[in-house]
C-alpha cells in the first residue's frame, strides 16, 4: 500500500466544480504516478455530499474527502484554512494541489504557513529529477521559466497551485473511490475573517467582445493614451473590435470593459491581433482559443509569439500603419 | 494610524533579460530596477489614506543595497519613514521566509494596516502578503481593487477582484493585510519638492537580531523552496515570422490572412 498521498483540493460553487478542478485531479494523478502515491480529492462546501458521491463514483481516486459545513458554503479564506489545516496536520499528505485560481491563491499560502508547508504557485509542469520533483513555473512575466524544488530538509507538505491548462482534464483517469468526511467541528465557533457584502461587475459598462469576429488588442507597448490611434485605424479598416491587456486599462487608456484575460473577458475570435502585448499567462488565458493569432512586438523573444500563428517583429507604430494600408489596399 | 506598505524592487519589465551562463538566474549587473508594479499602487493607496486620515506610511523592503533607491522613491512620493531589511540573511527568500521577516518588521513598527502588492513581477508567487498576514494572525484579502476605511478605522470595505470581470465586496476588521492589485488607483509622480524632502526622511536598516529572528529562518536559508535554474520557455511551434520592412511584412501578413488562414 502506498503511504504517500497527493491531495487535489477542488474548487466548487453551488455543487458545480470550477473548470480547473478536473485538471487539478488529473495533475494529482500524474504526480502520484511519479512519486508512487495515492490520490485523494478534497471537496469543501455546504451540502456537497451529492458532488462528493458523484466524484467518488467516476474518478480514479482512493478517497473523496469532504469538509461539509455551513461556514464553507460561501468561500472565505478563514474558514477554508480552518477546515484544511487540521486535516493536513493529521493526515500528512506529501503534496496538496490546488487549481491556480483567484480563490485558491488567496488562501493556500496562508494554509501553507500554518502547516509548515512549502509554497509553489502557478505550476506549468512538473517532472522528476534525481528523485526530487522539479516544478516549472513562469517568472518575469512569462519571459522565462524557472525550475524550483522543495528542499530535502523541508519536512512539511508541498502546497502547489496548478495553472489552467497545465494538465488537460482529458487526461483525468476514471475509476472510483470512497467518500470520507473530514472533521469540521472547529468551524462551529470560528470567528469570521470577513463579511461578504455582495458581488458586482468590475466594468462600468459591458461590451461583449465574445461575439467579435476580429479583435485588435493593444498592450502596454503602445505607449500611451495619445498613441492609440494606430490601433483604432487598423480596427476600423478591419471592422474589428478594440481590446487590451490589463496595463492599458489600469493606465486609463481604455475602459475596463475592453480588458482581455483572467480578470477580464475570454474571447475566441477568428482573428486576434495582439500589438505590444508580451503574452503573460493572465492575458493568454483570455485569448488563446482564437483561431488565428497575430503578434506584433519589437521583442522577438516575447512569449506571445509562442501562441501566435503569424508574427511581425518590429515597432508597432511603424507596423500597424503599414498593416492598415495593406488591409485597405486588399479590400480595394 | 500607522500604515505599512511593503514594496519590492524588481527588474524593469521592459529590460532585455539575459540568463546567467550557469542558468541559475538572470544577469543583474546593468539591469534597471524599479518598484514592482502592484506595489506602486499599494504605495499610492497607503499614502492617499495617510493624507486623508492624518496617519503616516512606513515603507518596508527586503533587498540588497540597490533597493534603498526604491525606498527613497517611496519617501519622495510621501511615505514618512523607510525600513530596509538589507542584511544578507534576509535575501533570496521564498514567500514563507520573506513573509516571516516582513511580518516581524511590521509588528515592530506597530502598524495597524498593511498594504502589499498582489504579485511580484520577478518571482511572481502572489503569496508573500498572505503569509505575512498568517504570521501576524490578521485577516487578509488578495487582489484588492477598491479600499475605504469604515467605522472610524475599525474596519474597511474592500473590493476584491474575482475571475471573469466580477468583483466581490467585503468588510474586514482591522488590523488587516490588504494585497493591492494593479489598477486600483492612479499612482502619483514624485514632485521635485518630494524628492528634496525625501533626502531628510529617516531610512533605517534593521538586522535579524533587532527583529528577534533567527537568521536560519530567513532568506535563502529559511526558504523551503529553492530555485534550480531559469530558461527561455520552449516555444511550442511558434509563430511564422514575416520578414522584411514594415510595408513588406504587412503585405505578406495580409496575403497569409486571406489565402492561408482565410480569416479576411
Ligand atoms: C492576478 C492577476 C490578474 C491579471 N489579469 C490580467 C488580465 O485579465 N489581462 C491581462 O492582460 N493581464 C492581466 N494581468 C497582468 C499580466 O500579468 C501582465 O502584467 C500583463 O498582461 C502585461 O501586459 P502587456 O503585455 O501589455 O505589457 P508588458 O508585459 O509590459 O509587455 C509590453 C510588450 O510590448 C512590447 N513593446 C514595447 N514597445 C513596443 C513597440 N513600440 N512596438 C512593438 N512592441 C513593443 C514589449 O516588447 C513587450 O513585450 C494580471 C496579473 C495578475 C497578477
Ligand atoms: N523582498 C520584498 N520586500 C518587500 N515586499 C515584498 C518582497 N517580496 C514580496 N513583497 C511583497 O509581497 C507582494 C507579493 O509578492 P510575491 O509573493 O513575491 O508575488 C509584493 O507585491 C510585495 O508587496
Amino acid at each position: 500500500m502506498a503511504t504517500r498521498r497527493v491531495w487535489a483540493v477542488l474548487q466548487q460553487r453551488d455543487g458545480e466544480l470550477h473548470r480547473q478542478s478536473r485538471e487539478t485531479i488529473a495533475a494529482a494523478q500524474e504526480l502520484a504516478a511519479l512519486v508512487d502515491a495515492s490520490v485523494d480529492a478534497v471537496v469543501l462546501g455546504a451540502a456537497v455530499a451529492p458532488l462528493a458521491e458523484k466524484l467518488a463514483a467516476e474518478t480514479a481516486v482512493e478517497r473523496v474527502l469532504v469538509a461539509d459545513h455551513a461556514r464553507l458554503g460561501t468561500y472565505t479564506p478563514g474558514a477554508y484554512v480552518a477546515a484544511l489545516a487540521p486535516a493536513i496536520r493529521e493526515q500528512a499528505p506529501a503534496y496538496v494541489l490546488f487549481p491556480h485560481t483567484y480563490q485558491s491563491v488567496e488562501y493556500f499560502p496562508r494554509l501553507a504557513q500554518q502547516v509548515d508547508g512549502a509554497i509553489v504557485p502557478a505550476v506549468a509542469s512538473f517532472r522528476l529529477a534525481d528523485g526530487a520533483v522539479l516544478w516549472t513555473r513562469p517568472v518575469l512575466g512569462g519571459k522565462l521559466q524557472a525550475d524550483v524544488r522543495v528542499k530535502a530538509t523541508s519536512a512539511g507538505p508541498v502546497l502547489a497551485s496548478i495553472q489552467p491548462g497545465a494538465v488537460s482534464a482529458d487526461r483525468l483517469k476514471k475509476g472510483s473511490g470512497v467518500v470520507e468526511p473530514l472533521g469540521v467541528a472547529a468551524l462551529d465557533t470560528l470567528a469570521p475573517d470577513r463579511e461578504i457584502l455582495g458581488v458586482e461587475s468590475a466594468a462600468k459598462e459591458e461590451v461583449d467582445l465574445s461575439k467579435a469576429e476580429i479583435i485588435v488588442a493593444a498592450g502596454r507597448g503602445v505607449g500611451g493614451a495619445d498613441k492609440m490611434g494606430v490601433i483604432e485605424e487598423l480596427a476600423k479598416a478591419l471592422g474589428a473590435e478594440i481590446a487590451a491587456s490589463r496595463p492599458v486599462i489600469d493606465n486609463g487608456w481604455l475602459p475596463r470593459d475592453r480588458q482581455i484575460g483572467s480578470s477580464g473577458q475570454t474571447v475566441a475570435p477568428k482573428l486576434y491581433i495582439a500589438a505590444g502585448i508580451s503574452g503573460a499567462i493572465q492575458h493568454l488565458v483570455g485569448m488563446k482559443g482564437s483561431s488565428t493569432i497575430v503578434a506584433i512586438n519589437k521583442d522577438p523573444n516575447a512569449p506571445i509569439f509562442a501562441v501566435a500563428r503569424y508574427g511581425i517583429v518590429g515597432d508597432l507604430h511603424e507596423v500597424l500603419p503599414a498593416l492598415t494600408a495593406a488591409v485597405k489596399e486588399a479590400k480595394g | 494610524m500607522r500604515i505599512a506598505v511593503c514594496i519590492k524592487q524588481v527588474p524593469d519589465t521592459e529590460a532585455r533579460l539575459r540568463v546567467r551562463a550557469d542558468g541559475s538566474w538572470i544577469e543583474e549587473d546593468d539591469l534597471p530596477f524599479v518598484i514592482n508594479e502592484s506595489d506602486e499602487y499599494a504605495l499610492e493607496e497607503g499614502i492617499a489614506l495617510a493624507e486623508k486620515t492624518g496617519g503616516e506610511v512606513v515603507v518596508f523592503t527586503i533587498g540588497p543595497a540597490r533597493a534603498a533607491e526604491a525606498l527613497r522613491k517611496a519617501l519622495a512620493l510621501g511615505a514618512a519613514r523607510a525600513v530596509h531589511l538589507a542584511d544578507a540573511a534576509f535575501l533570496r527568500g521564498d514567500a514563507i521566509s520573506t513573509g516571516r521577516a516582513l511580518a516581524a518588521a511590521v509588528a515592530r513598527e506597530e502598524c495597524k494596516l498593511v498594504f502589499t502588492g498582489s504579485q511580484s513581477d520577478d518571482v511572481g508567487y502572489g503569496a508573500t502578503g498572505s503569509v505575512l498576514a498568517g504570521v501576524l494572525g490578521w485577516p487578509h484579502a488578495w487582489l484588492v481593487m477598491g479600499f475605504s476605511l469604515e467605522e472610524g478605522g475599525a474596519s474597511c470595505r474592500v473590493v476584491r477582484e474575482m475571475e471573469s470581470g466580477k468583483n466581490e465586496l467585503l468588510r474586514i476588521t482591522l488590523p488587516a493585510v490588504i494585497e493591492v492589485q494593479a489598477g486600483i488607483n492612479h499612482p502619483r509622480y514624485a514632485s521635485l519638492k518630494g524628492i528634496m524632502a525625501a533626502k531628510k526622511k529617516p531610512l533605517a536598516e534593521v538586522s535579524p537580531s533587532e527583529l528577534g529572528l533567527d537568521p536560519n529562518a530567513l532568506g535563502a536559508a529559511g526558504a523551503l523552496v529553492e530555485l534550480v535554474g531559469v530558461k527561455s520557455p520552449s516555444s511550442g511551434g511558434g509563430a511564422q515570422i514575416l520578414p522584411g520592412d514594415p510595408a513588406a511584412a504587412a503585405k505578406a501578413l495580409v496575403e497569409k490572412l486571406r489565402n492561408e488562414a482565410r480569416v479576411l
